[in-house]
């Protein structure tokens, strides 16, 4: 009896140890979506683009879009009635993913995609693939400190606070910035995404760019330490830094709104200037566009080094990204509307009321336009 | 031998009674179908355990040797990134089952030998209800409530202890510490552990403890001596069930812990080592999606590992059961 207690045991760790070693390739190629492969729409529909729209389309990625894709759903159906599209808030990553394996008829992306990635959307779609900004995100600099509601930064001290070299509130380098301002003596605690996130990516690109000598490390989506205080998701952020004191942490803009939580202003040139929706787009507006890209990619250089004070340099920018055409010529009229919904006006107010983000700036959404109207 | 004569042959001839050959059928396809019912079930768990093992080995291989960059900051190879997460799972569990675990014999005791029928029937239900509450409620509880108000608390152990290295280093400014996430695992723990014992405290021989008490024992010996020993592999059970859910603890972790792979046996700090389960849940939506496979590396090792302790923990009660016989 007491010999069958290990005995048993030992015998099946040696029985699903056999078993592993002869069945190891025969699970290869699981998908590591669980969503339907997409799409099959009505296709006498098609024909015409100014018929009736209606059929599946499946998509998903970036979780920063998450909101304002909830948004845009709402009010493309509005108009399209017969048409379903789903988004998978699964991250950037996986998004580009099922993309290029063709599970998703277009993605949201926090980053642009990487040259090998493009050669692999260029193969699924069959021509170059679509790629550009639709939402546009301030990312505040926000901070609970007992007694302080205002603070100015410059992107060095914030740099070094979230390096860890400044690590009280009263630090000269803090002070110096706030005349008038009684900061305490109190302990700064950073805090971090501890998962990966495209709002990581952009602070981490912001403090490489505009203060390359207190962050030397480069723009990553994750956290480039294991030090410091960390919490997982937006919300989880928020929280930690509610939930003590003296505590700074990089929050969408659209996170810190209803929390107890104050903003910090940064300096942009001589001024310090407050995230909002028009100084990130004002900041996408001056930004480089990227060169030596087919002509339906527009991704930008973000403007982080910027000394106009009506821009806003902490900001991310997600892209959409698509086929320009479907091997369904109804998919290919679906998203090409859906692609036109969403940078119209309506389309950037609506996410801009309910998600907080910045609506794309006029110019840009000409040249996206442009970039749509070759579809087909 | 003339009473054997005088029987009616019904019982040896049972094919001439209709009733007999019915009932009897009727016994043999009921065994059968319960004996192969049993034998599925058993069946398919194994199945089921060695499903799950193939899908991480065949899922997870290319994890372990993953490009160095994929693994940082907190590690350059696979063995350290697992180590350090192993380190995470094993101290928080520790931690976790050293508070639980007097608690949850204590309580059980209570319910079982101490409190008057009135009170240890409710209080038993109490603490089954506490089995019921989904584990992210738990996670929001301890990230936004527990934490922040035990901050008094946690500056006092620092200023006081801080001299032992467990309290010392620089205090966390939100609470969100290994401390509070294994005080969290030990709530979380209790009502398993505490409903197994209760159980097997209950079912010690009346006899036994009578006999016990008679011979002048107090009612503390009487449980040293007649229950525990009695309990002992049923309390162990149950302290493996409640480890088991410390080990894989993954959503309450995720949120009330700030932590990375690390090292590091600061309990009141910033910096906090991860758990493999907390870890693959934060990390698994990662745009570099090569993190993946080298995650469902972790859950191989945590498996394995979770396994090993059951493993362990068995021989331990069979040697002790063989000695205390």
């Amino acid at each position: 009896m007491k010999f069958k207690r290990i005995i048993i045991p030992a015998l099946f760790a040696a029985t699903v140890g056999l078993a592993a070693c002869g069945g190891n390739d025969a699970s290869g190629g699981a998908s590591p979506s669980g969503s339907a492969p997409a799409d099959s729409a009505s296709s006498p529909a098609a024909s015409s683009p100014a018929a009736e729209l209606s059929g599946k389309i499946a998509a998903g990625g970036s979780s920063a879009q998450q909101v304002a894709q909830q948004v845009w759903r709402a009010g493309f159906s509005q108009t399209n009635g017969g048409v379903t599209i789903t988004y998978d808030p699964v991250g950037s990553g996986d998004g580009q993913k099922n993309f290029v394996s063709g599970a998703y008829k277009f993605a949201g992306s926090d980053s642009a995609m990487d040259d090998a990635t493009v050669a692999q959307a260029k193969s699924q779609c069959g021509g170059d693939p679509i790629e550009f900004p639709v939402y546009i995100s301030p990312i505040a600099v926000a901070f609970h400190l007992e007694g302080v509601t205002s603070l100015n930064l410059d992107a060095n001290t914030v740099a070094k606070i979230f390096a860890g070299k400044i690590t009280k509130w009263n630090d000269p380098a803090i002070t110096q910035l706030n005349p008038g301002v009684n900061l305490p003596s109190t302990a700064i605690s950073p805090v971090h995404r501890s998962d990966s996130s495209g709002t990581t990516f952009n602070f981490t690109d912001y403090l490489s760019k505009a203060a390359p000598k207190s962050w030397t490390k480069p723009a990553n989506t994750d956290w480039p330490t294991t030090k410091g205080e960390s919490a997982e998701g937006t919300s989880g952020v928020v929280g930690a830094a509610q939930g003590g004191n003296g505590t700074i942490a990089y929050i969408d803009d659209s996170g810190v709104h209803g929390t107890k939580l104050s903003v910090a202003k940064i300096k942009v040139g001589s001024k310090f200037v407050a995230p909002t929706a028009a100084g990130a787009a004002a900041a996408l507006e001056s930004s480089k566009q990227i060169s030596g890209t087919p002509a339906s990619i527009l991704t930008y250089d973000l403007n982080r080094t910027t000394t106009d004070p009506s821009e806003y340099p902490i900001f991310m920018a997600s892209n959409e990204i698509a086929c320009q055409s479907y091997s369904d010529p109804s998919t290919t009229a679906i998203v090409k509307a859906w692609l036109t919904y969403i940078i119209s006006e309506n389309g950037q107010k609506a996410a801009a009321a309910n998600a907080y983000s910045a609506p794309l700036p006029s110019t840009v959404a000409a040249k996206e336009q442009a970039i749509i109207d070759q579809m087909g | 031998m003339s009473v054997t004569r005088e029987r009616p042959p019904i019982v040896e001839e049972p094919g001439s009674d209709p009733f007999v050959a019915s009932s009897r059928r009727r016994r043999a396809i009921g065994d059968r179908i319960f004996s192969s019912t049993a034998l599925a079930a058993g069946l398919t768990i194994l199945i089921a355990l060695a499903a799950v093992f193939i899908f991480l080995i065949s899922q997870g291989a290319r994890g372990f040797h993953a490009d160095p960059e994929v693994y940082q900051p907190a590690a350059n190879n696979f063995f350290s990134y697992a180590a350090k997460l192993l380190f995470g799972t094993a101290l928080s569990s520790l931690l976790a089952m050293i508070i639980a675990v007097p608690f949850a014999i204590g309580l059980a005791l209570f319910i079982s030998h101490y409190a008057p029928r009135r009170i240890a029937v409710p209080v038993a239900y109490v603490i089954d209800i506490l089995a019921a509450v989904p584990s992210v409620i738990y996670g929001l509880w301890g990230a936004r409530t527990l934490a922040p108000a035990s901050h008094g608390l946690q500056t006092w152990l620092n200023a006081h202890l801080g001299w032992i290295p467990l309290f010392g280093g620089q205090i966390s400014a939100t609470g969100r510490t290994m401390l509070i996430a294994a005080i969290v695992l030990a709530i979380m723990v209790l009502p398993i552990s505490t409903a197994i014992c209760r159980e097997v405290f209950q079912r010690t021989p009346k006899l036994l403890e009578e006999a016990a008490l008679g011979l002048g024992a107090t009612r503390w010996e009487m449980i040293r001596y007649a229950v525990f020993p009695h309990a002992r592999s049923g309390m162990v059970a149950g302290m493996m069930l409640g480890l088991g859910r410390a080990l894989g603890e993954t959503m309450a972790v995720a949120m009330v812990l700030s932590a990375s792979p690390q090292v590091t046996f600061k309990l009141l700090t910033s910096d906090n080592p991860a758990t493999i389960a907390s870890n693959i849940a934060a990390n698994y939506q990662a745009e570099d999606v090569r993190i993946q496979t080298v995650l469902i590396a972790t859950g191989l090792v945590l498996f394995v590992f979770t396994f090993l302790v059951n493993f362990v923990a068995r021989a331990i009660v069979a040697r002790s059961e063989r000695r205390f016989a």
